[in-house]
């Protein structure tokens, strides 16, 4: 970031969430970058930018959109990175229908499920290098994006004409050969129920611009915790192993071949044909010798996925009284998951609940203390569940490494002993497992047989803790060498899917190379060179920018001197540069292996996206994405404007939980909308941590934010009578809270399609208990279940709402005053739980040749 | 070195006005370059990190009643005897920053008499930055480090003495908490941590949860620079912990340079509103070790614009008394020589 030309921040409020890595926007925007933020409310990060746009939460794709749209009618895009180095000239099948043709939806939907048969996306044979063919990916991106036009950015998200003249000045402007732009979003773009499709969309311009796998470009996820990126390598997520290899599907993957040819058939360009080594690779690590030839390597006794386990589907099945235990982990869901209430009544059907913490969090003491004892709802002798607390060890406590943003590894050394009977994480499984094992010891049931076998070896260092250094070596992975013994590997290049080789997570390979634990390199400033690579150390093979194969132009030169990063040396026929090329290192410029070859071996020196599996950026995706090809803008699940580009207003294919504990207010046009007429938004502060649960104990970060508030423009607070420090109610079909009130100018009312939209901001740290130094209402409280279908994310950037000043009712009085909310706005499990808004406008399919007038379409 | 250090100042001879090296000057033969912060209010992101890090380093206690103020996002409101970095936040209109840009611009007309010598002649560009219809400003305010301290030299029992460092330091185990220095001090960072009694301050609050017991009871307190860190080498928790490199920490002299071209980069960058506080010599207080770029005037921060050391006018107050006691000597004198008659 610190190498960019301009940053916009946008879906992200990076000062204050994530203010360590902000040092490098502070040193962009030293050396001359300048910094735009995007955002609904004016925030720290707004206040050291240069400038602010305040946007209508939730309508980033038609502002992203407009941008792709204004590069294309004007020309902007950089067409040498474009046609050398995307699908753009890519035919698509003549089947494939656009939201354009659809009336906001693509082909291949069906109404019944929810979901897309994706047939139609696919690539045809051919190319048209012109870029003239109406089926090329660059036309139907260019039909796709006509009508996202400044005015409509006006309409839909409230930014004036002359703001958005100004960011696409700002971005086009420093984009192309000399210059590059880079994006970072955070949970502001992820939390939607179309959320991946908001990153895609920054992924086309980013493209379009020349601004992938080059100094000072891209995209940055900024992530939520310290190693959120490692628990998604390494993951904590229902479907997915290691290293980004998905979990196998019961009915679909039921044998080797069959899951192997899923993840990456060797018959595609790029590295994800190697599928098989990292796979049987992760097997050996876990399995051992038990993992063989004869067994696929085990597979057939790992489990398969019956459906979708996402955290709210396992609430879910709580309630329903599928789930009988339940361990929460560095997490608090009674305060910090979406609709609080249904997780703490998930968490009363549990037979027992182990919670490991640092503090006696809600999660722990909601038996006793949570907003439905108190009110009289539940009764404490009522509940049945029994729950065990465990101290947890902080940070400091234990050893290991962390993995940030930009994908590095950095280990973290113990400094002190954990107190008393608080366990680290590696210490408390190991332990558990131990004790899991001992009990089956003499089991003959083949269930127990992979709980046997798994390798679980791990010595204990100096301090008498399980070393975390022989589980970084177990990630690395380990190679037989000529004599039997056990060497680490070098990187994933040296994998095999003959069983000769382990690898705890592929991508992995190498941070222990020659027995150093590369996570731990701390030189000063990461050392002389503009990769800092003697800092920790980044996935995969210590690659410090993705794709830098497209830091060069086809020919293998640098685009520009002052972009100069990754480029070909002639007369070594190798890359070479300031970073580990992410490319074949001896494959020159042109050559054109035959693509029958598969795998790394098939890409072609301009292929810079080695894991696709024609090499080649994606401006539109054939495959990946389960709601659509191209991002297209739809409302939130709840908004209180209609739909202006589309017949259909929410995403069709979010992923709905139409239940009595789930309900949402009326979206604009429908009946009673009125009654819940405010946007809300949540997010954290720089003084909490979340949920709360390693802030609201601290005293030093609670006298700095200690009570629960609201953000509310003066024109709101004068429209509801709401004072600076005085109190205001806040409703939702969900949930009533209460909060103190901020009245600010950073906040600023949206002039929306000729109407005013409040926006109201709410931190989610508080939660109602006796044991935190600070507690309060939880905004979380408020928000509803939809998902977004890839990711199975919650909307909680978003949701409808009513705000009045004053306290809420206390006891049987609030649940009252959320029922006459709900009757006077005539909710129902049906509201906006509709797939298709308008079937007649939408599911008529246009016979081809059908040439609508586009003019025509610009309403509805 | 602190065991070297000489309690007796000197009596008189040292300066109490205008520029001078305060070690010198405190009867330091051989001392350290002084130190001090240059807080560049500029890129501060209102983390509170600095807030953080001092109270864990220092182990000041909680401040305050945990209870919301209303005032923007700080609810520390202001330093005092345990808290000694404090952020302030200042939400302003369009009118309100024109008004800052406007008395910018008569500073920069007047050759920046708060920056002492005019700067070179930079070439000022005035046009506007992007954003000029609203702002948050952010500044971590944090004892000064006076070149003639309020505090020190006032002080009855000789608790606070003057580093090898040029800093200003309270010994607790000398200070019997009379209190003359919070009052000596022009800026008011100096205070008395409650002792629950009489409490000095209030803003002790009621102490929910479990506590650390509240150390240092009824002495004055305030912020060392670290003086614990600084004999070993180490910088400052704040500036150490500071993500943005807002607060920097080094040698005064070198400070205040960077701080006159950071000014100077920021008017050629548009924004005449920035200027600094402390780097002017010859103010009421000689100029202090914790200089601020400030992006309006003093008094919005929480800062008083022209600070002056209750001692600065000692001089003038001796010889005036001195001519009253005389005057009143001559018309006794007076009085009894024609009073005869």
């Amino acid at each position: 970031m610190a190498n960019a030309d301009c940053i916009v921040l946008q879906g992200g409020n990076m000062a204050e969430a994530h203010p360590v890595g902000f040092q490098w926007v502070a040193e962009a925007k030293a050396r001359g970058a300048k910094v735009i933020h995007v955002d609904p409310r004016f925030t720290r990060t707004s206040a050291v930018a240069d400038k602010h746009i305040a946007i209508r939460v939730g309508s980033d794709v038609a502002l992203l959109g407009a941008l792709i749209n204004h590069v294309l009618t004007h020309d902007l895009w950089f067409r040498d990175y474009v046609l050398a180095y995307t699908n753009a000239a890519r035919l698509v099948s003549a089947d494939f229908r656009d939201t354009e043709d659809l009336g906001g939806l693509f082909s291949g939907f069906d109404p019944e499920t929810g979901t897309y048969d994706n047939t139609t996306w696919a690539y045809d044979e051919g190319s048209d290098d012109t870029l003239q063919d109406p089926r090329t990916v660059f036309q139907i991106l260019k039909r796709h994006y006509a009508r996202y036009t400044p005015e409509l950015v006006q309409q839909v998200c409230g930014i004036s004409e002359a703001d958005f003249i100004y960011l696409a000045d700002a971005v086009t402007g420093n984009s192309g050969r000399e210059r590059t732009t880079c994006w970072a979003y955070a949970t502001g773009w992820t939390q939607h129920t179309f959320g991946a499709q908001f990153i895609r969309t920054a992924a086309v311009l980013q493209l379009l611009l020349g601004n992938v796998g080059r100094p000072g470009s891209g995209i940055m996820a900024l992530r939520g915790h310290a190693s959120i990126q490692g628990s998604t390598d390494i993951p904590t997520l229902f479907n997915l192993f290691p290293g980004y290899l998905p979990m196998p599907v019961a009915g679909r993957h039921d044998t080797l071949d069959a899951y192997l040819a899923a993840v990456g058939n060797t018959q595609q360009k790029g590295f994800w044909a190697n599928a098989d080594t990292y796979f049987v690779s992760l097997m050996k690590a876990y399995f051992g010798d038990a993992a063989t030839a004869e067994n696929d390597w085990y597979f057939d006794r790992l489990p398969r996925l019956t459906g979708p386990h996402s955290t709210y589907e396992t609430a879910m099945a709580m309630i329903d009284d599928q789930v009988e235990g339940y361990f929460v982990l560095g997490q608090n869901p009674a305060v910090g998951s979406a609709n609080g209430k249904l997780q703490r009544e998930a968490m009363r059907h549990l037979k027992w609940l182990v919670v490991r913490d640092l503090s006696l969090i809600e999660s722990a003491t909601w038996w006793q203390d949570s907003p439905e004892v108190l009110s009289g709802e539940v009764r404490t002798e009522d509940i049945e569940t029994e729950v065990f607390f465990l101290p947890a060890a902080t940070h400091v406590e234990k050893a290991g490494s962390f993995t940030q943003t930009q994908r590095l590894l950095q280990w973290r050394h113990q400094a002190v002993q954990p107190p008393g009977e608080c366990q680290s994480e590696l210490d408390f499984f190991l332990e558990l497992g131990q004790r899991i094992r001992s009990l089956v010891a003499d089991s003959g049931d083949e269930r127990d047989r992979p709980l046997l076998d798994m390798t679980w070896d791990y010595p204990d260092d100096e301090t008498g803790n399980p070393d975390p250094q022989a589980v970084l070596r177990e990630i690395n992975g380990y190679r037989t060498g000529e004599h039997g013994q056990r060497e680490l590997v070098s990187g994933f290049g040296e994998l095999k899917a003959d069983g000769s080789t382990s690898s705890g997570c592929w991508i992995y390979a190498g941070v222990f190379a020659g027995d150093e634990n590369k996570a731990a390199r701390r030189v000063p400033g990461g050392g002389a060179g503009v990769s800092q690579s003697q800092w920790g150390w980044a996935w995969p093979a210590d690659r410090r920018i993705l794709y830098n194969r497209a830091s060069a132009d086809p020919d293998g030169k640098p685009w520009s001197d002052r972009k100069k990063y990754i480029w070909w040396d002639e007369e070594q026929q190798r890359w070479v540069g300031d970073d580990v090329p992410d490319f074949p290192v001896d494959r020159a410029p042109h050559s054109r292996p035959d693509p029958a070859l598969g795998g790394p071996a098939a890409l072609g020196g301009d292929d810079p996206f080695i894991m696709q599996s024609d090499g080649k950026g994606w401006l539109f995706a054939p495959s990946g994405l389960v709601d659509g090809p191209l991002p297209t803008h739809f409302e939130p699940q709840e908004s209180p404007v209609r739909n202006l580009l589309y017949p259909q207003q929410q995403s069709p294919a979010r992923v709905i939980y139409p239940r009595e504990d789930n309900l949402d207010a009326p979206s604009a046009g429908e009946q009673g909308a009125d009654v819940f007429p405010f946007v809300f938004t949540t997010y954290r502060l720089t003084e909490h941590h979340t949920a709360g649960g390693m802030s609201r104990w601290l005293p030093y970060l609670s006298e700095l934010q200690p009570e629960m508030f609201c953000e509310v423009s003066p024109q709101l607070a004068a429209e509801r009578g709401l004072v600076n420090e005085g109190w205001a109610t806040i409703v939702s079909p969900r949930a009533v809270i209460e909060a103190k009130v901020l009245v600010t100018e950073r906040m600023t009312p949206l002039t929306i399609d000729g109407r005013t939209v409040h926006q109201i901001g709410l931190p989610y740290h508080w939660g109602v208990g006796n044991e935190a130094l600070v507690t309060g209402d939880a905004a979380n409280d408020l928000i509803g279940v939809t998902l977004d279908p890839n990711v199975l994310i919650q909307e909680s950037k978003v949701g409808s709402c009513d705000i009045v000043a004053g306290r809420r009712p206390r006891g049987a009085a609030a649940e009252a005053l959320l029922a006459s909310y709900n009757e006077r706005a005539g909710v129902t499990v049906q509201t906006d739980n509709q797939r298709i808004t308008d079937p007649p406008a939408e599911l008529h399919d246009p016979a081809p040749g059908d040439d609508r007038d586009q003019e025509g379409w610009t309403r509805w | 070195m602190v065991n070297s250090w000489n309690p007796v100042r000197g009596g008189w001879a040292h300066e109490l006005s205008g520029p001078t090296d305060p070690a010198t000057d405190s009867g330091w033969t051989e001392h350290e370059a002084r130190r001090g912060f240059f807080t560049d209010t500029s890129i501060c992101i209102g983390c509170k990190a600095c807030e953080v890090a001092c109270k864990e380093w220092n182990r000041n206690p909680r401040d305050g009643d945990l209870e919301l103020t209303g005032w923007s996002y700080d609810n520390t409101q202001g330093l005092g005897a345990s808290t000694w970095r404090h952020v302030a936040f200042i939400e302003q209109d369009a009118a309100r920053v024109e008004q800052a840009r406007e008395s910018g611009r008569r500073l920069v007309d007047l050759g920046m008499p708060r920056i002492g010598a005019p700067t070179a002649d930079a070439p000022v560009d005035r046009t506007p930055p992007d954003t000029a219809e609203f702002r948050w400003l952010m500044a971590s305010d944090v004892c000064k480090h006076c070149t003639h301290a309020g505090c020190l030299d006032v002080c009855p029992t000789g608790a606070l003495f003057r580093t090898e460092f040029g800093s200003v330091v309270v010994q607790p185990d000398v200070c019997n908490g009379c209190g003359t220095c919070v009052a000596g001090c022009p800026f008011g960072v100096i205070e008395r941590r409650s002792d629950g009694t009489a409490a000095p301050t209030t803003r002790e609050g009621e102490r929910k949860g479990e506590q650390p017991k509240v150390p240092r009871r009824g002495v004055a307190q305030k912020c060392t620079l670290c003086y614990d860190r600084l004999v070993d080498g180490q910088t400052p928790a704040c500036a150490k912990t500071c993500p943005t490199t807002s607060i920097k920490f080094g040698e005064h002299a070198e400070l205040v340079a960077a701080a006159r071209d950071r000014v100077r980069e920021l008017h050629e960058q548009g924004m005449p509103e920035a200027r600094l506080y402390g780097a002017n010599e010859l103010d009421g207080v000689g100029g202090t070790g914790s200089v601020f770029l400030l992006l309006d005037e003093p008094e919005v921060y929480g800062l008083p614009p022209d600070p002056r050391v209750p001692t600065a006018d000692l001089q003038v107050m001796f010889r005036r008394a001195g001519f009253a006691a005389a005057g009143m000597v001559a018309a006794a004198v007076v009085a009894f020589v024609g009073g005869g008659r």
